[in-house]
């Protein structure tokens, strides 16, 4: 049953031990499709990718899974990793997380139910809204933010993985502000996995799968290397991209809508930028989205400019999580859609009820992860530091990324860590041959003088 | 008039060989209101490769950020260095600005002389000196009306 993921785990990790790390990630390179290009460095906003050899490299501790290389390449060499269902066919009870984003990607359907029908028709046991579970941690969110004064501040959403796991490499102050309650996702597949058990008595945890349907790679990372607690209840991440044509087929053939949607405004909201943080009912809130508006955002947080505010919600995709690269929907059709298939929902149907939350909060804080360190020896770290400071003054300053590197400055570091050579630029490279030439006439010049 | 002396000679984290401090250079542009703060954010990410603490990155970070704005509302930009040694860092900001009169005055919180349309983006609380004071180990500040002001800041580690 696993051997598409083996395979998948191995063509990972031979284009991914750049640096050898515990984390897999889920953007991966077709090597033959990969022209050597330099879209894709200029677009990491971690500065991890290189093209040595003429092919991309990604350095795995300092991918965050935004999926912008994926974005950024024309060539179509960066794929996203993710599971197929036919994988899991020997679970005996299947249960589909849908993310609300999936909502948005049918054009011609506006019954929620058909929807969720289509993955029972699929072959799903169950199905279980993330947008459901989206609605507890609403709940949840306004009750902590009320009960606690003394919290950081301001607090910042867990919801989007890319985002814990920046914050976790670049901002170390901040990881206290961070929710410290489990994504929707996590959530869902806890309680999911809770309900069928009360409603099969006969099955046990392990015959039970639960798979996420979903708009980004980054979700299959958190699956793989979970943040604030040891394991995740998911069992394996479906793209929406691939789902969305199945259920699309599905709907056309199917006689009979087997499944109710059980989610209202805000947890189909959540889709998009600024759903979470409306579902606050407190207008002091700020919601990002896309990656580099995102950072700014937080440099300003962390130099403790952004003052009364209570809440801040970021999403790396432009748009929320209905830009995720798994989609097959403009995100911003896609958030009109929503906004029509909402209409009539009530606000919440999910409380928490006896589903205390407080057993969904972490159990451990992410770890810093200061990925950036020169060296773990500080003057050693510090002559480094001189060594790129003066190289970058030679360099010519102009970030072309022709080297490989997508900023000069990145360059210099690589030289610096013996990743890399002077000569790499190709500007250096054509003044230290001009010079040769140079000095060649010279020599002849004399030749013939003399 | 010379508001406050401070010379390099006083200054004992200038006496020492080049080969134990990791200097950063930036510019300030007075033109360019919107790139305000961007050197601050260059300094924080060289700091946090050379692996010092995130509270002693804070510190630089938050008190150049204020000193770079300052510069930029009031001086029409100037140059930073920021003297990295193992145990302390030391920033500097000088500026060709109008200098400051009155430092003491300046000093005060909630005392500002920053331009309305300043104000109207969120600045100008009056807490920029008091907040570099407050972030940092020592400062000086050594100003002359009509010439310009230096500000020099340390952060001990």
């Amino acid at each position: 049953m696993n051997s598409t993921n083996d395979e998948k785990v191995n063509l990972t990790a031979e284009y991914h031990s750049y640096m050898t790390d515990a984390i897999t990630h889920s953007v991966m390179l077709d090597r033959d499709k990969c022209k050597g290009c330099t879209n894709c460095i200029k677009h990491c906003p971690t500065e991890a990718i290189r093209v040595r050899d003429g092919h991309a490299r990604i350095e795995n501790k300092r991918c965050i899974d935004c999926g912008e290389c994926i974005r950024a390449c024309q060539y179509k060499a960066k794929k996203a990793i993710y599971d197929r269902f036919e994988d899991f066919a020997d679970y005996k009870y299947k249960i589909a997380l849908p993310a609300p984003s999936l909502y948005g990607q049918f054009e011609e359907v506006n019954d929620l139910d058909a929807m969720l029908s289509a993955l029972v028709e699929l072959g799903f046991d169950d199905v279980f809204e993330v947008a459901r579970a989206a609605e507890m941690v609403s709940e949840y969110t306004r009750k902590y933010l009320e009960r606690n004064d003394s919290l950081p501040s301001p607090v910042i959403s867990s919801a989007c993985p890319v985002i814990v796991r920046l914050i976790s490499i670049r901002y170390p102050l901040l990881l206290d502000n961070i929710l410290p309650v489990m994504p929707p996702i996590e959530v869902a597949a806890r309680v999911a996995r809770k309900e069928a058990l009360e409603k099969h008595p006969e099955l046990s945890d392990e015959d039970i799968c639960v798979l996420f349907i979903s708009p980004c790679p980054a979700k299959a990372s958190y699956v793989k290397n979970p943040l604030g607690v040891k394991k995740s209840a998911v069992s394996g991440v479906l793209s929406i991209g691939e789902m969305f044509f199945k259920m699309r087929a599905a709907m056309k053939t199917m006689r009979e809508e087997k499944v109710q949607a059980q989610s209202g405004i805000i947890g189909i909201s959540w889709a998009g930028t600024s759903g979470e943080a409306s579902a606050l009912f407190n207008e002091k809130y700020l919601a990002a989205d896309g990656i580099e508006n995102v950072i700014k955002v937080l440099d300003e947080i962390d130099n403790g400019n952004i003052r009364n505010l209570d809440f801040v919600e970021l999403n790396a995709c432009n748009g929320g999580c209905v830009g995720g690269v798994l989609n097959v929907e403009n995100p911003y059709i896609a958030k009109a859609r929503l906004q029509t298939l909402r209409r009539y929902l009530p606000v919440s149907l999910n409380r928490m009820g006896d589903q205390r939350l407080d057993s969904y909060e972490w159990d451990s804080l992410p770890e810093p992860e200061p990925v950036s360190k020169l060296s773990d020896d500080r003057h050693e770290a510090m002559r480094m530091m001189r060594e790129i400071v003066a190289i970058t003054h030679t360099l010519p300053g102009i970030d072309c990324g022709s080297c490989g590197a997508p900023t000069c400055r990145a360059l210099a570091e690589d030289i610096v860590k013996g990743r890399a050579v002077a000569d790499d630029c190709v500007f250096m490279m054509r003044d230290k041959l001009l010079k040769q030439c140079a000095s060649l006439t010279q020599t002849e010049e004399k030749g013939e003088t003399t | 008039m010379l508001a406050a002396c401070f010379t390099k000679t006083d200054c004992p984290e200038v006496v020492c060989s080049m080969a134990d401090f990791v200097r950063l250079e930036y510019d300030i542009d007075g033109e360019n209101f919107t790139s305000a703060g961007e050197a601050s954010v260059k300094v924080k990410r060289s700091l946090r490769q050379m692996g010092f603490d995130p509270e002693t990155i804070r510190k630089v970070s938050v008190s150049m950020y204020e000193g770079e704005i300052n510069m930029v509302i009031h001086a029409d930009g100037g140059k930073a260095t920021v003297d990295i040694y193992d145990d302390r860092i030391v920033i500097v900001l000088a500026d060709r600005g109008p200098g400051i009169p009155d430092i003491d005055l300046a000093m005060q919180a909630g005392y500002s002389t920053a331009p309305d349309n300043i104000r109207s983006l969120g600045f100008g609380a009056g807490m920029g000196l008091p907040n570099m004071a407050k972030y940092t180990d020592e400062m000086k500040i050594e100003s002359e009306v009509g010439v310009g002001t230096t500000v020099t800041m340390v952060v001990k580690v």
